[in-house]
């Protein structure tokens, strides 16, 4: 089962300190695969968040045609961030990794948050379109204050390929996952975190309702939701459909995924509310098991699981550092000196939720709350 | 010397064309007369025989004759009482001396056709061949990749809706202090219920027996209110007895409204004084079994009991027509007609349209998906029962419900609205017996339920009926068990109590049997409806069509 490793911070952190916690949980994941999601960034992007970051993979081809497309639609590079590369055996080396910050076109300099985030998504999907079928272009992520990294690999080895030790790369968000490569043949976009307008999950388990979620998100009528190389893609999807298309609050996105028995409706006293949401949104329930952590466009970070979830994942820090892992020891390696008295272990009606900046981490419990 | 004339037997027909041959001992029968009297159709009858033994005593032959009276049980060979191989006769039995016994060279179809009537009868498509249904094989186990479930330990919610789910976009929610709070402001928000998803599927009081409508009326109250299984049983057209519409038991039952509008005078009287609303109101427009014919109660099944329950005169035959002779395009049929049920009851039941499965489905799935007031779209195929239709109604017409369930669910993906208007499934759903492997099949290929029918009379109340067109005498009112007859004298053989055991034990072990399926696949909170990723068959052509994997 893939390992996952997610820390918020007050303070910009590197993303090793996630890997070296992946690490500690190597005997979960085979090394098949690493994907790092990057929020509210330092270092080099500090000075840049109102700019959106576009990050992937291209060949040398693919990267001309990135350029060409992308100034075409009138975006400016603003900054750009390259790895340096260290040659590891087992790594296949791809021509160009990179994250560039841009400046968006001229046109859209007045247009709503919105309308930029469209804008953003769409440029995203078409670069994808583009360079599928050769795999020129691979792109992750096109958001402002945000930045991916995925490659195929063990993720220790990975981070010396990419140089993250000495990289100048921060940020107050950092999540990582450990691949463990099940369902589906090793492909870039099969690997979490996923990514889509400012929401990003990952998600450990197998996510045995794949097929009528994908099928129910993709008659939703929404250009974004469209990929789903890992059936684990839908719970980024889900988390962005009720949140930024309906506007529901976080806490009905446990709601939706996993809602509780008619019986346990029936004593609440929003049952009206949970009844239509159950019913309406009958297809968007996750029938686990699965673990999913996750951040919001506000920074607020999660932890939630399913009642088939038998081991649960783990949240555990300080004021200013919370670690949110799919195991203790991962938790342990980021966050070691902290009140094990205070960590938790959400159950199945829980939904661990860390305010942004890693202020405060609170359990809504779904049933009582 | 035999006569001339009883030498031509050229205009008589032989035992070999009759599809059932009645094998009696000799050696066995006591001579008891149980067979031939309760033969349902006299296919059999006590008849006195001379037997000539020539014997010869001595050297020489000196033959002699002697005569000897006997009596036999014979099957007759007038095609109009053909033995349908019920097996009544051995049933009654005592010494097991007799049992019919299928005759494959049969060409019965090519006779019974006497005096230009053409052949009708009860039951199914005889077709013993495997059906579709039968064919799908689960297929996605999770092992290793995550812990499979046991079936015997987890907790496992089977259960489905029926009724238009209104799609998010267009719930009547605001959020108010971080917290979503229902603001109708005018929003209708159709009805909706939970239910088991295999419901009992419309047989009418009439055409089933007092004994067996109330030992299945039992059943599912039972299952209900002691099991705490919503099963569901639809009326089928022709009324509700007047103390049923009147109790709280009524929530337990979908009411059908058909062509004939039997019982609907009684429904409506009733509505004052109705304490719960029923489940669902069906409005039948086809029958998987004879797609575009009507219905037809025989004179001899309106007794008075049916008389009064569907509100005409005693003794008549009750033709329902092909279609609903008032409406004449789907505008009126579909959209008025689910518009006045609806507003009967306020607007808090669920109503839905049966069709018999067909090419032209999607027209009518689409029509419903643009109606608000559509609650569910029954989808009857042609392994689908009756109690009367033509053979070649039965055998000839009609769609194969798995493609046509597969594609209507597909068209309503493309829509966005495959939550929204849950299909449901019938024909030929157990038909081999394997009642929740089919029901889970259809499931995962889009159906938010299904319906049984056929399958409840052979398990709960053991119908001879099969598909060598064994028995089928449904139309006839001379149902052997007491299933399908008003005659007292049959369906007194059936105990109600019996019947509606049965019914709950197939329930329950239906239920087991889904968590048995359901539980490997790692689905146990939500009905896995077009789970198609967990299913294959071994036909390239078929996974094709159905838009499925082929295994082999």
């Amino acid at each position: 089962m893939c390992r996952l490793a997610a820390i918020t911070s007050s303070e910009y952190l590197s993303p090793m300190e996630p890997i070296l916690a992946l690490e500690t949980m190597k005997e979960g994941h085979d090394g098949s695969g690493l994907g790092v999601m990057m929020k509210d960034l330092g270092g080099e992007f500090e000075g840049l968040k109102d700019f959106p970051v576009l990050s992937g993979i291209c060949s040398n081809a693919g990267m001309e045609v990135v350029d060409e497309y992308m100034e075409k639609k009138g975006f400016t590079v603003k900054h750009s961030w390259a790895p340096s590369i260290r040659e590891v055996k087992g790594v296949t080396r791809r021509d160009h990794y990179f994250a560039r910050a841009y400046e968006y076109p001229a046109a859209y300099s007045d247009k709503s948050a919105r309308e930029k985030e469209d804008l953003l998504l769409k440029t995203r999907l078409e670069l994808r379109s583009m360079g599928q079928a050769d795999e020129s272009i691979i792109v992750f992520s096109f958001y402002p204050d945000v930045l991916a990294i995925k490659e195929v690999g063990d993720p220790l080895q990975l981070s010396e390929f990419f140089g993250l030790e000495d990289s100048s790369l921060k940020a107050k968000v950092v999540m990582a996952q450990g691949r463990q490569n099940t369902n589906y043949a090793i492909n870039l976009y099969a690997c979490h975190p996923f990514f889509i307008q400012g929401f990003s999950t990952m998600t450990n388990g197998e996510n045995t309702a794949f097929v009528p979620i994908r099928e129910y998100l993709m008659s939703r009528g929404f250009q974004g939701y469209v990929g789903y190389n890992s059936d684990s893609e839908v719970f980024t999807h889900i988390l962005h459909y009720l949140v930024r298309q309906l506007g529901y609050p976080l806490s009905y996105y446990k709601h939706v995924i996993t809602p509780l028995k008619s019986s346990e409706i029936e004593k609440r006293e929003d049952r009206d509310v949970l009844d239509l949401l159950k019913k309406s949104m009958r297809m968007l329930c996750i029938d686990g098991p699965n673990c999913i952590i996750g951040f919001t466009p506000g920074g607020t970070c999660f932890m939630v699981q399913d009642s088939k979830k038998l081991r649960p994942g783990m949240v555990g820090g300080v004021k200013g550092r919370y670690a949110l892992m799919s195991e203790e020891c991962g938790v342990d390696s980021a966050v070691p000196a902290r009140d094990r008295s205070k960590d938790i272990f959400p159950m199945k009606y829980d939904m661990v939720v860390v305010s942004p900046g890693a202020e405060e981490v609170t359990v809504w419990n779904q049933l009582h709350d | 010397m035999e006569p001339a004339s009883r030498l031509d037997h050229n205009h008589q027909l032989s035992l070999k064309e009759f599809p059932y041959i009645i094998r009696w001992r000799d050696d066995r029968c006591k001579r008891c007369g149980r067979c031939t009297a309760v033969c349902p159709v006299k296919a059999i009858e006590p008849s006195i025989k001379v037997l000539r033994t020539v014997t010869s005593e001595g050297p020489v032959p000196e033959p002699t004759s002697t005569r000897k009276i006997t009596y036999v049980v014979e099957q007759v060979t007038d095609i109009n009482r053909y033995c349908t191989g019920c097996g009544t006769c051995t049933l009654v039995c005592p010494n097991e001396a007799i049992e019919p016994e299928l005759n494959p060279q049969n060409k019965f179809l090519h006779f019974k056709n006497k005096g230009g009537d053409a052949y009708k009868r009860g039951g199914r498509r005889n077709d013993p061949s495997i059906s579709t249904l039968d064919r799908l094989k689960f297929t996605r186990i999770s092992m290793l990749t995550d812990p499979a479930l046991d079936a015997g330990r987890h907790e496992f919610r089977i259960r489905t809706l029926l009724g238009r789910n209104l799609p998010p976009e267009q719930l009547p929610l605001k959020e108010v202090g971080g917290k979503l709070v229902v603001d109708r402001d005018g929003i209708f928000v159709p009805p909706v219920r939970e239910i088991y998803p295999i419901m009992i599927g419309s047989m009418s009081v009439g055409a089933l027996s007092p004994p067996m409508w109330e030992g299945l009326a039992m059943g599912v109250t039972y299952l209900n209110e002691v099991e705490g299984m919503p099963v569901v049983m639809c009326s089928g057209e022709g009324g509700m007895p007047p103390r049923l519409l009147k109790s709280k038991f009524l929530k337990y039952f979908v009411l059908q409204i058909a062509s004939g509008y039997f019982g609907w005078d009684e429904i409506i009287h009733a509505l004052p004084d109705m304490v719960e609303d029923p489940c669902a109101i069906e409005i039948k427009y086809g029958q998987g079994a004879k797609p575009g014919d009507g219905g037809l109660l025989m004179a001899y099944k309106v007794l008075k009991l049916i008389a009064e329950i569907r509100g005409v005169p005693m003794m008549v035959d009750l033709a329902s027509p092909p279609t609903h002779q008032t409406k004449y395009s789907i505008e009126e049929a579909v959209a008025k007609m689910i518009q006045s049920m609806s507003m009967a009851w306020g607007f808090r039941v669920p109503v839905y349209p049966k069709i018999s499965g067909t090419k032209t489905a999607q027209a009518v799935l689409n029509n419903l998906a643009r109606n608000p007031y559509a609650a569910a779209l029954s989808i009857d195929g042609e392994d689908g029962g009756t109690g009367a239709a033509y053979n070649v109604s039965m055998d000839k017409m009609g769609h194969p419900i798995a493609s046509n369930i597969r594609d209507c669910y597909l068209d309503l993906v493309k829509q966005g609205k495959q939550n929204e208007l849950p299909l449901i499934a019938a024909g030929g759903v157990g038909k081999k017996g394997n009642l929740a492997a089919n029901a889970a099949a259809l499931i995962m290929l889009g159906a938010s339920a299904v319906s049984i029918g056929k399958y409840i009379m052979q398990t709960a109340a053991q119908c001879f009926g099969d598909e060598y067109n064994r028995c089928n005498l449904c139309n006839t009112g001379r149902c052997p068990r007491g299933i399908t007859t008003q005659d007292p004298k049959l369906y007194r053989r059936l105990d109600p109590d019996k019947v509606a055991e049965r019914v709950v034990d197939v329930f329950k072990t239906a239920d087991t049997e889904l968590r048995k399926i359901f539980a490997p696949m790692g689905r146990s909170t939500e009905l896995p409806i077009g789970m198609s990723d967990g299913l294959s068959i071994g036909d390239k052509e078929m996974s094709e069509r159905l838009h499925i994997d082929y295994a082999c």
